[in-house]
C-alpha cells in the first residue's frame, strides 16, 4: 500500500497547476459569462500534451499512466470546469475508444491529432429520449455497400460545436437492444452531419455542448470500432475511464471551492474575529477537506486500477470508477454548497467564484452516469459478493 | 502507487480473520447479553501475536507495522467490536508508551507479559470533570521519600476489573503532567463504579478511585513532566485502532445487510431487488471505501514517521462516522428484526456508537482539522 504519488506524477502536478493557474484560471468567470468555448486554451493544452495524456508516445500521445491524467483533469478543473471537461471528453470519450478499439488504421489516422490538439474529438451517446436507458437508441445505422449510414439524432454532445471527430453510438438493430449497437468515428463536415447550437448551461457553460443531427450520412466501414456489434461494449468501457475523469474534475470543482472559502474565512471578520474561527465555519472546512481528500483518493484508486487491467479486454474497472464518481462528484457539491454559504451573500454574485462552484459542480452528479446509474451499478455488485 | 497490501499484510489479514470468525464469533451473543470478558480469547489472541502488535520482537511482541496493526483491529471488529477495544486499548496506549518511554526495567517487567496475553494493559487520562483538556486535570501525585503519592479519580478505563497495569496521568506540580505505572491491586486504587454501557458490553469500562496510592518512584514512565508526551505520543496509534475498530464494524454491518437484503422478499421478490434497499446498500459500500482509503492512506504514512494530527484526525472521523450511519442503515434494511438481539446489526448499532464518542469526539477532530487547514 502507498498511496503518494511518485516523482514523475508530481512534477507533472506541479506543471499543470501552473500551467491551470496562470493561463486557465484566470480565464474561468469570462469562459463562464460568455459561453464561447476556448479554442485557444484546447490549443495550449494540445502543446503542453494534456490532450492524449494516455495515448503512447508513438501515436503522438504523453503515454502517462492514468493517475497523472486524474492530476491534470483535477488541476483544470480547480482552474476552470468548462476546460477540465472539454480535455477530460477529448481523452477519455474519444482517445480511449479509437485507442482500445480502432483498426490500426483508424489510430494512426485519428490518434497523432487528437492528441496534438490540432483535432478535437467528442461522444454522442445520449440522445433526446434516452439517457441513462442508454441501449434505447433511436439513431439508426444501416449497412449500405461499404458504409454505414446514419439518421437520427443526438444530445449533450460535450465539444459538440468545435468537435472535429465524434464517437458515434447506433442501432443497427432495435430488437437487438445492448446487442445491436455500433460505434462510428463520424467527421466534421461529413455529408448529412448537421451540428445544433450551443446549450445554454446552468454551469460548464462554455463546453460547447449541443445536439447532432444525422441524416442519410455516409461513414465509411473502416471507421466502425471494434466489431459491428461490441458498440454497447465500446460505450460502456469508455465510460469505465470516462467516470474516472469526471471524478478528477469533481474533484478539482470542490478543492477550488474549499480553497475559495478557506481564503474567505481567513479574511472575513464577524463578531470580533475571522469567521474561520468560529466552528460553525470550521467544522464545514474541516468536512469540506476530508472528503474531497477521500474522493482523491478513490480516483487515484480507480485509475491505479485500470492501469492494471486496461490491456485485457476480459477485465474491467466498472465498481472501481462507478465508487469513485458517485463519491467525488457527491462531495463536490456538498463541497459547492457549503463554500457559497460561507461567502454568505457574496457567495450569492457572480463578483465572486463560489457560485460558479456551485453551479458548475452540479453536472457531475448527471453526466457519464448520473448518480442514480452509480448507484445501481455498486449495489448490483454489493449483492452479488452477498451470494 | 500501489493500492495492495503486501503479502504480508493479506497473510495477517487472513490470520486475524480466521480468527475472529472461528474462535471469536461464536459466543459473541453470549457476551454481549451477559457482559462477560473474553479472558481466553485475549489469551488466544496473545499466542498469535495480536496482543503485543506495537512490542518490539526482543520483548516478546510481533511489532506489525500499522497498516496491518489496522487490519488486525478492523477484522476483530467484524465479529466482536469488545475484543477489538480491548486489544486496541492494550497495544495502542499501555504497551505502546512502555515500549517507547519505559526504562529497561520497566520494559522487561511488563512487555513480554502483555505481549503474551498473560497481562492485559489500560490508560487513564480522563477524569469525571476533565477529558484531554489537561489544565483542568484533578488526579495529584505527591513525593513522599522515594515514593509517589497519588490521590483523585479517573473515567472511562477501558479494561477495567481485567487489567493489570495501567499508564496513569496525574498532576507532580501545578503546571506539571507525569505518567506513572500502577498495577491492579496496589493499596488505595479501588473501583468506584462499573460502568453499564448501551454496547459493547463484554469490555470492561469502570471510574477508578485514587486513595493515598503509593507507588516507587521508579513507576514513573518517561521524565517527570513529561505526562502529555506520553499520552500524546499514543494518539495516532488510539485514533487509526479506533478507526479500524469502526470501519470493521461498518463493513460487517454491510455484509449483513447484503445477505439480508438477497434473502429477505416482500411483494413477491427479494428486497435488494428494490432501489429504496440498493441505494442504502451502495451509500454504505460508497462511504466506507472512501474512509477505509484516508485510514491505510494514514496508517501509510505513520509506517513513514510522517503523519501528521489532521490526516490521522480524518481517518479517525470518516470511518467512525460513516460506519455509524452504515450500522444504522443495516438495521432499516432489517426492519423490525433489526431491533430485535436476535440479529448482528442491532448489536452493531449498539457498539458502534461509541465510536465517535472515545479517542477523541468526532468534534473534536473536526477542530483539529481545521485548526490544519487554519495555518495553512
Amino acid at each position: 500500500m502507498n498511496v503518494e504519488l511518485n516523482e514523475d506524477q508530481l512534477t507533472i502536478r506541479d506543471a499543470v497547476r501552473e500551467f491551470a493557474q496562470g493561463e486557465v484560471a484566470p480565464r474561468a468567470a469570462d469562459i463562464d459569462k460568455t459561453a464561447e468555448f476556448p479554442k485557444d486554451l484546447v490549443a495550449q493544452c494540445g502543446e503542453m500534451g494534456y490532450m492524449g495524456v494516455g495515448v503512447p508516445e508513438e501515436l503522438g500521445g504523453a503515454g502517462l499512466d492514468t493517475v497523472s491524467y486524474t492530476l491534470i483533469i483535477e488541476e483544470l478543473s480547480a482552474a476552470c470546469a468548462t476546460t477540465g471537461v472539454i480535455v477530460s471528453v477529448n481523452n477519455s470519450l474519444c482517445c480511449d475508444p479509437i485507442l482500445e478499439w480502432g483498426s490500426e488504421e483508424t489510430k494512426k489516422k485519428y490518434l497523432p491529432e487528437l492528441a496534438s490538439g490540432r483535432l478535437l474529438g467528442s461522444y454522442a451517446l445520449s440522445e433526446p429520449g434516452s439517457g441513462s436507458d442508454a441501449a434505447a437508441l433511436e439513431c439508426v445505422a444501416t449497412k449500405d455497400g461499404d458504409d454505414w449510414v446514419l439518421n437520427g439524432s443526438k444530445n449533450w454532445i460535450t465539444n459538440g460545436v468545435a468537435a472535429d471527430v465524434s464517437v458515434v453510438y447506433a442501432t443497427t438493430d432495435k430488437d437487438a437492444g445492448h446487442r445491436g449497437v455500433i460505434a462510428l468515428v463520424v467527421e466534421r463536415g461529413m455529408k448529412g452531419f448537421e451540428v445544433g447550437p450551443h446549450d445554454d448551461k446552468l454551469g460548464i457553460r462554455g463546453s460547447g455542448s449541443c445536439q447532432f443531427f444525422f441524416d442519410d450520412c455516409r461513414v465509411p466501414a473502416a471507421n466502425v470500432l471494434g466489431a459491428e456489434n461490441d458498440g454497447f461494449k465500446v460505450a460502456m468501457r469508455t465510460l469505465d475511464s470516462g467516470r474516472i475523469g469526471i471524478a478528477a474534475q469533481a474533484v478539482g470543482i470542490g478543492r477550488a471551492a474549499h480553497e475559495a472559502a478557506l481564503g474567505y474565512a481567513k479574511e472575513r471578520k464577524a463578531f470580533g474575529k475571522p469567521i474561520a474561527e468560529h466552528q460553525a465555519i470550521q467544522f464545514m472546512l474541516a468536512d469540506m477537506a476530508t472528503e474531497l481528500d477521500a474522493a482523491r483518493l478513490l480516483t487515484w484508486k480507480a485509475a491505479w486500477a485500470k492501469d492494471g487491467r486496461k490491456h485485457d479486454k476480459k477485465q474491467r474497472w466498472t465498481l472501481e470508477a462507478a465508487t469513485a464518481k458517485l463519491f467525488a462528484s457527491e462531495a463536490a457539491n456538498r463541497a459547492a454548497t457549503k463554500s457559497l454559504q460561507i461567502f454568505g451573500g457574496n457567495g450569492y454574485v457572480s463578483d465572486y467564484p463560489a457560485e460558479r462552484h456551485f453551479r458548475d459542480a452540479r453536472i457531475t452528479e448527471i453526466y457519464e452516469g448520473t448518480s442514480e446509474i452509480q448507484r445501481i451499478v455498486i449495489a448490483a455488485d454489493v449483492l452479488k459478493r452477498a451470494d | 502507487m500501489d493500492f495492495e497490501l503486501t503479502e504480508d499484510q493479506q497473510a495477517i489479514r487472513e490470520l486475524a480473520r480466521d480468527f475472529a470468525r472461528n474462535e471469536i464469533a461464536p459466543g459473541v451473543l453470549e457476551r454481549d447479553r451477559e457482559g462477560a470478558f473474553p479472558t481466553e480469547l485475549i489469551a488466544a489472541a496473545g499466542e498469535l501475536g495480536f496482543c503485543g502488535m506495537t512490542i518490539p520482537e526482543e520483548h516478546g511482541g510481533s511489532e506489525l507495522d500499522p497498516l496491518s496493526y489496522c487490519l488486525v483491529l478492523e477484522e476483530l471488529a467484524r465479529e466482536c467490536p469488545s475484543t477489538s477495544v480491548t486489544l486496541s486499548v492494550t497495544n495502542s496506549v499501555c504497551a505502546q508508551p512502555i515500549a517507547r518511554f519505559g526504562n529497561d526495567e520497566q520494559k522487561a517487567r511488563y512487555l513480554p507479559r502483555l505481549a503474551s496475553g498473560e497481562w492485559i494493559g489500560g490508560f487513564m487520562l480522563t477524569e469525571p470533570d476533565s477529558g484531554s483538556d489537561a489544565k483542568a486535570m484533578r488526579t495529584r501525585a505527591v513525593r513522599d521519600g522515594d515514593d509517589w503519592v497519588l490521590d483523585g479519580s479517573k473515567a472511562w478505563v477501558t479494561n477495567a476489573q481485567v487489567g493489570k497495569v495501567f499508564v496513569v496521568m496525574a498532576r507532580t506540580a501545578d503546571d506539571e503532567i507525569s505518567a506513572f505505572l500502577v498495577e491492579d491491586g496496589t493499596p488505595g486504587l479501588s473501583i468506584e463504579r462499573m460502568e453499564d454501557k448501551m454496547g459493547l458490553r463484554s469490555s470492561k469500562t469502570a471510574m477508578y478511585s485514587f486513595e493515598g496510592v503509593r507507588v516507587p518512584h521508579s513507576a514513573m514512565l518517561g521524565a517527570q513532566g513529561e505526562g502529555m508526551k506520553v499520552a500524546l505520543g499514543s494518539l495516532d496509534r488510539g485514533r487509526l485502532g479506533i478507526a479500524s475498530q469502526g470501519l470493521g464494524m461498518g463493513c460487517a454491518a454491510l455484509e449483513e445487510a447484503a445477505r439480508y437484503a438477497r434473502d429477505r422478499r416482500a411483494f413477491g421478490r427479494p428486497i435488494g431487488d428494490f432501489q429504496a434497499i440498493q441505494w442504502m446498500l451502495a451509500d454504505m459500500h460508497v462511504e466506507l471505501e472512501a474512509a477505509r482509503l484516508l485510514l491505510y492512506r494514514a496508517a501509510h504514512l505513520s509506517s513513514q514517521g510522517r503523519l501528521d494530527p489532521a490526516t490521522a484526525s480524518m481517518a479517525k472521523l470518516a470511518c467512525t462516522e460513516s460506519a455509524k450511519r452504515a450500522c444504522d442503515a443495516a438495521v432499516q434494511v432489517h426492519g423490525g428484526n433489526g431491533y430485535s438481539r436476535e440479529y448482528k446489526v442491532e448489536r452493531l448499532h449498539r457498539d458502534v456508537r461509541v465510536t465517535t464518542i472515545y479517542e477523541g469526539t468526532s468534534q473534536i477532530q473536526k477542530l483539529v482539522i481545521g485548526r490544519s487547514l487554519l495555518r495553512s
